[in-house]
């Protein structure tokens, strides 16, 4: 964590009641506004004086963006909605546990209790060179100090780097990849729908960018379809300490198994690469195959294809290997390999 | 307002990153206004062209119908490096105006296509052509006096026919010479940044911060200006009055009629049976 140097800079600060209302503030001044949440990643920004917006459009006092609702075909849960929420929510728990095991271990319970879940879905990469204000990649300069010979990169990607190595530091969203989320984003157009996966960007796309959310773009609501309600699910979170830290690694798995084949699965990581990874070659490549620690051996070996560690992170290599045969094969089934 | 983005190094140090990204649409305005400028100047303004011709009856008669100007190396050549620089104008620049995709790649590919035929068209320029031809000689700058004399109203005689290429095609050359050299040497050390599949290993210590820096903003100065050069280039391209010059660069040869009226035999001999004088550019069939 960046240390904080000064006040915040000076901004006007804007504080709608309505999504539309915030939406129209945001198109209205564009790039020199921002978004604030829950203000755990914003205020990092604002306070390290790293990000000096000359607007700040404060979406806390929006009750619509609020709050955790029950549709025709699933929930739908306000952008706004606090992590803590969403982790004690008796429905998520029954039918969607993947999402409540995944905010549940995100950060500390305070930061929960504050944090949201659009909040955290499009927080900024957590690499501390980019943190620091240094003039990386990510922050629109030439180079990445991260990938250097000596760049303390330990933390950073195995997969998808392209100039920038920073992964993405979101704990919710393999778990909303995993049940097919729809993000629904209210842009100057209109309302915008998009899975989850493609809600996120890596860099070969837009260097400084972590999501698609443009100038004027507001994310207002998640859904979770019905069509995952109750399946099998698995969320690892292996971090340093087991407490108020960011992932070295995440997976989120939802598996139907019919006849203890599996009959339908997605699966996803996070913090492996500059964006939530969903696997679709081990999606594949295990239907139909029994759910246990041999097809999970299978997909462990596949997921990591392709991998280039950084010269701090080759671990991340058994460590992705590994959980992805765990999310398969079970806890109990899977043997720790390295 | 700044013309190049400057940022803090680790160091403390205030370092050039890059330019400023609305060059681009300086270039784009300046590559505008010169078309349009140009197309009033010629389309009302402008007298109509006359140059000094006295050519022998033996000299015409021994021009053939089909002049050849460009050889099929030299056009593959063209016709690679355009197909290039479009590809990395495109990659290098939409992205900066909005429109996101996956452009890196493609990118340096493009630039080592670019890179390879520059070398190429050195080595074929100084060795197998004329290499005099493309820079401005005495008789150039003093046609060029004349012609700008004379569209002042000034009794000064007309000036020559041009040889194998006129004045502003030779300064053209130069001008895109310069830029792309700029361009391809900045780009290729460029390439030890960023992930080139294992083609150059990468070393971004390379050089310092304010190296890097100078070579990202040089890169990104040529690469605006040829926005502004590509774009008045395509347009001469497509001018009717030059239009037998672009379908030479297509097809190899322009018509015996274009070529006694705009190029002057004894400055561009075209004759495959006698050398050329010295001095004067031979097609690049000879």
């Amino acid at each position: 964590m960046a240390v904080i140097r000064d006040v915040m800079p000076a901004f006007d600060l804007l504080q709608p009641s309505s999504a539309a209302d915030a939406q129209k503030l945001l198109q209205q001044h564009g790039e020199e506004a921002w978004v604030m949440a829950g203000g755990l990643d914003s205020f990092d920004w604002l306070k390290d004086r790293i990000k000096k917006p000359k607007v700040l459009v404060d979406l806390s006092g929006i009750d619509e963006l609020k709050g955790i609702r029950t549709t025709g075909d699933g929930l739908e849960i306000g952008a706004m909605t606090t992590l803590t929420e969403i982790a004690n929510h008796p429905v998520i728990k029954a039918q969607y546990g993947v999402l409540s095991d995944a905010v549940s271990v995100i950060a500390s319970p305070q930061i929960r209790n504050q944090g949201t879940l659009g909040g955290n879905v499009s927080q900024d990469a957590r690499c501390w060179y980019y943190r620091g204000g240094w003039p990386c990649y990510r922050a629109g300069g030439n180079i990445c100090y991260a990938d250097t010979p000596v760049g303390r990169n330990r933390e950073h990607a195995i997969f998808g780097a392209n100039r920038c190595v920073a992964v993405h530091p979101s704990d919710a969203a393999p778990a909303l990849i995993a049940l097919d989320a729809k993000f629904v984003i209210q842009t100057p157009k209109g309302e915008r729908t998009v899975d989850a996966e493609d809600y996120f960007l890596g860099p070969e796309i837009d260097i400084t960018h972590l999501n698609i959310l443009q100038s004027g773009d507001l994310l207002t609501a998640i859904r979770i379809p019905s069509a995952w309600s109750g399946a099998k699910f698995y969320f690892e979170k292996v971090r340093d300490r087991n407490v108020w830290d960011f992932a070295l690694m995440n997976v989120a798995s939802a598996m139907v198994v019919l006849g203890g084949n599996i009959d339908r699965i997605r699966i996803a990581v996070s913090a492996v690469a500059p964006k939530p990874m969903r696997l679709k070659a081990v999606e594949d490549a295990v239907h139909g195959k029994p759910a246990d620690a041999t097809t999970g051996a299978m997909a462990g070996n596949l997921a990591v294809q392709g991998a280039v560690p950084l010269q701090f992170n080759a671990y991340k290599i058994p460590l992705m290997r590994n959980l992805v045969k765990r999310a398969i094969g079970g806890v109990q089934e899977a043997t720790w390999t390295s | 307002m700044d013309f190049i983005t400057w940022a803090i190094s680790p160091w403390g140090r205030s370092v050039p990153i890059h330019i400023a990204w609305y060059l681009i649409w300086v270039a784009l305005i300046a590559g505008l206004l010169f078309m349009i400028v140009h197309a009033l100047y010629v389309g009302i303004f402008a007298a109509p062209r006359k140059f000094a011709k006295n050519d022998s009856p033996a000299v015409v008669a021994a021009v053939p119908e089909r002049v050849p100007r460009h050889s099929l190396v030299a056009r593959a050549f063209h016709w690679v490096m355009a197909i290039s620089m479009f590809a990395l104008l495109i990659t290098a620049f939409l992205p900066k105006v909005g429109i996101k995709f996956d452009w890196v790649t493609y990118h340096w590919i493009a630039g080592l296509v670019l890179t390879a035929s520059i070398v190429f068209h050195i080595i074929h320029a100084s060795f197998f052509l004329d290499f005099r031809s493309i820079w401005p000689d005495k008789i150039d700058l003093r046609d060029a006096k004349r012609r700008l004399l004379r569209s002042m109203g000034k009794d000064v005689p007309p000036p020559d026919r041009f040889a194998k290429y006129p004045l502003e095609n030779k300064f053209y050359h130069a001008v895109i010479l310069l830029s792309g050299l700029a361009v391809t040497v900045t780009g290729v050390f460029m390439m030890k940044r960023v992930n080139t599949l294992g083609l150059f290993t990468r070393n971004p210590y390379l050089f310092g911060d304010m190296t890097w820096g100078m070579m990202y903003v040089l890169h990104g100065l040529a690469g605006v200006g040829l926005i502004a050069l590509i774009m008045v280039h395509v347009y001469f391209g497509i001018r009717p009055e030059k239009l037998p010059i672009t379908k030479s660069m297509v097809f190899g040869y322009m018509s015996r009629d274009f070529y006694l009226e705009e190029h002057d035999p004894e400055r561009w001999a075209v004759e495959k049976s006698s050398p050329p004088q010295k001095g004067y550019a031979p097609s690049d069939a000879d």
